[in-house]
């Protein structure tokens, strides 16, 4: 038995490419600076000189292009794994997403098919520009046709990039970049795909239900960590599979718990955490014993890096929830005619 | 001159523009065009089919039995000419002028009909070429038909691919991205333009600054040329030229065909609310120019038509059309639940539910 090695997910996502690449002489990659340089995370490292300059292409700088073509290639037969730079500039394609890629199945009756991966590393927390930082997950949820992954860890980005590389429909393919190289972890048997639509319950606990997906699950365990040395005993849930979601598992874990947190990076408006609360409260309403609740971004632009942290979810926020939940002691805001706080005071009205 | 300002000749050029036969259908070419006078014969029985069908689709529009129709009214010679030109082993990516186009690739009237009538089931190309379905989303199709290409290259296939759009397209991101690409990777493509002078309300000169839309090639370094859009002739030939370099790895093409709208942009559109009188009298004075009056009086000088055969094809036209009017009216829309059945090859379990609450408010509703 070969010793298990941990790997990052980078190392992982790069592993995937290549076994899928060998097995599957359609399959190719396009995007920019991902040929001579590997990506600028280094993802597909290696895979120029193992696959050559047909499989592993450089493309001018244009993301509509990308994911344009992707449909068009698609449709003859060619399994295009795309990597957009950075979840931030994927806006420009999203007519070719939305419209397109997502539709030809729909649109041609079956006839055409577009099994397509956009790849994008996606997140704050490392210190990027502006507009490297956001997370777009639930503006892709909303489309249908398309699938959403996001992996939390580097064994899920393996298994879980091989079963959307195989999937017969486009898929987006969030990458938490947060946790590129600082979480490292054994990697599945090789060509091991994990299933597209299904949650993974990482802890086990009776006394509330945390859900949670990509770097957001790091807080959460660390939250979970404290939780249990005072405790309180949660299931953890890493949804991985944003759409579809898998609401039996989150529903069966909540009915057993009576209470739920859901912690996402991304902004809290119309973000998925509503749906989750909203399917929770249809699903799971006379087992609850407080209504859900979100730990979730503030609805505003992502500031830079410096003031970032404020916008971050820490580990002592989600514990701070969980005791709320707990205490069954959610604190509802006033509903309107309150005045906030304004940046320009007296300029509102 | 300040600073150290260099200035190198890097580019400079001339549009070729290609007319074949003028509009009494008197031959300009030196060319022997005797070789071709059967594919002369089919474009122009082409041209009057796809005119009378168009005819028709607009009356059934206008009797409220489809929900709405762009005509490509005395602008017939491109889209039936560019589908003509295309061999089976290429692919088109058309748009919604491109029913004379579609027609020729062997794509069945009563899809067409479907598809305009508000069915997915019209895009089903039964017994076409794989073409791509028609193109709403402005010059989107030319990305799509540039990952076409792509693939063609990479899989060493013998055909060129056809991306079909309008004068308005060429504004888009998406025209000038897949055209720097065609360029780049020297893509077995051809864009034809249809510059029919209108974006729906908006006049030409207010799209671009440029004074063709060919030259809009040049700066990717791809081959370009304008033709008279209502020459079949200089159409065809430019065309098939433009396909046999794509297929033989010369790369791209642009052509610029130029026409003029005299109709409406659709169905659901009224030129003279924004035409000044200036330009309803063009429009008038482009019907002069028609490109099946012009083809006939050629075919006609040359002995190879006459009014027993045009009244034979239009009865033949007349009784095909008939026939797909009739199929489609007596098709009826297919189950409410297959609106959940193409949205995945695997469907998640979500859908299933959501089919389930479908089928419970019909039978409530019932």
């Amino acid at each position: 038995m070969k010793e298990q090695v941990p790997e990052t997910m980078v190392n992982a996502l790069n592993r995937a490419l290549h076994n899928a690449m060998t097995d599957n002489q359609d399959i190719i990659l396009l995007g920019e600076d991902i040929a001579a340089k590997g990506g600028v995370f280094g993802v597909s490292k290696g895979l120029l000189a193992r696959f050559g300059a047909d499989r592993v292409i450089d493309t001018p700088l244009a993301e509509g292009m990308l994911a344009g073509i992707s449909v068009g290639l698609a449709s003859q037969g060619i399994i295009p794994v795309v990597e957009f730079q950075f979840s931030g500039f994927m806006l420009a394609a999203m007519e070719q997403i939305a419209c397109h890629a997502a539709r030809l199945r729909s649109r041609t009756r079956g006839r055409l098919s577009c099994p397509v991966v956009f790849r994008a590393p996606y997140g704050g927390g490392s210190h990027g520009a502006e507009f490297h930082s956001e997370s777009p997950e639930a503006l892709f949820a909303h489309l249908p046709g398309l699938r959403v992954v996001i992996p939390s860890s580097p064994a899920k980005a393996y298994g879980l990039l091989l079963s959307s590389i195989a999937d017969p429909d486009p898929v987006v393919f969030l990458e938490p970049k947060r946790v590129y190289r600082t979480v490292c972890e054994p990697l599945p048997q090789p060509n091991t795909h994990y299933p597209l639509d299904r949650c993974f319950i990482l802890r086990s606990g009776g006394d509330a239900t945390l859900v949670s997906w990509g770097a957001s699950i790091q807080e959460t365990l660390a939250a979970d960590v404290t939780l249990r040395q005072q405790g309180i005993h949660c299931d953890v849930i890493d949804v991985a599979s944003i759409k579809p979601l898998d609401m039996a598992t989150i529903t069966q874990s909540v009915r057993k718990t009576g209470r739920c947190l859901i912690i996402h990076e991304a902004v809290r408006t119309g973000g998925v955490g509503a749906e989750i609360a909203a399917q929770i409260s249809a699903l799971a309403f006379p087992y609850l014993k407080t209504p859900p609740i979100r730990r979730a971004g503030f609805d505003i632009a992502l500031p830079y890096y410096r003031l970032e942290p404020y916008f971050m979810t820490q580990p002592e926020h989600i514990v701070q929830s969980v005791i709320q939940l707990m205490n069954d002691d959610v604190r509802t805001a006033p509903i309107s005619g309150q005045s906030y706080p304004s940046a320009y005071p007296g300029k509102c009205k | 001159m300040d600073h150290a300002d260099l200035f190198t000749e890097t580019a400079s050029f001339t549009i070729k523009h290609r007319s074949c036969l003028n509009p009494d259908g008197e031959l300009l070419t030196k060319r022997d065009v005797q070789p071709d006078i059967q594919r002369w014969i089919d474009i122009y029985k082409g041209m009057l089919l796809t005119r009378m069908f168009e005819h028709k689709a607009v009356n059934l529009q206008r009797t409220g039995r489809l929900g709405i129709f762009a005509t490509a009214f005395a602008q017939e010679a491109i889209t039936v000419t560019l589908g003509h030109t295309m061999a089976k082993e290429d692919l088109l990516c058309p748009y919604y002028r491109d029913t004379g186009a579609l027609l020729q690739r062997g794509v069945a009237m009563e899809e067409l009909l479907l598809f305009w009538g508000g069915d997915e089931r019209g895009s089903l190309f039964q017994s076409g070429h794989g073409d791509f379905p028609i193109a709403t989303m402005v010059a989107s199709q030319c990305l799509h038909a540039a990952g076409v290409a792509k693939a063609f290259q990479l899989r060493r296939h013998r055909g060129a691919v056809i991306a079909s759009c309008g004068d308005g397209a060429t504004s888009r991101g998406d025209f000038y991205e897949a055209l720097n690409l065609a360029g780049v990777w020297r893509l077995p493509l051809v864009f034809v333009i249809n510059n029919n002078q209108w974006a729906i309300s908006v006049p030409l000169p207010q799209q671009t600054a440029a004074r063709t839309l060919a030259q809009k090639a040049l700066a990717a370094e791809v081959s370009c040329e304008q033709v008279d859009g209502n020459d079949c002739m200089a159409i065809h030939y430019a065309i098939r030229e433009a396909l046999d370099k794509a297929r033989n790895n010369g790369g791209p093409t642009v052509i610029e065909a130029l026409t003029y709208r005299a109709g409406e942009h659709s169905t659901a559109d009224a030129p003279e609310y924004y035409r000044n009188e200036e330009q309803q009298r063009a429009a008038r004075q482009a019907l002069a120019l028609d490109p099946v009056r012009r083809l006939s009086r050629y075919l006609r000088s040359q002995q190879k038509w006459n009014d027993l055969l045009e009244n034979e094809w239009l009865m033949t036209c007349r009784a095909t059309i008939e026939k797909a009017v009739t199929d489609y009216l007596h098709n009826p829309a297919d189950k409410p639940e297959s609106i959940f059945h193409y949205n995945y090859a695997c469907w998640p379990e979500v859908l299933c539910a959501q089919m389930a609450e479908l089928n419970d408010d019909e039978r409530t509703s019932a």
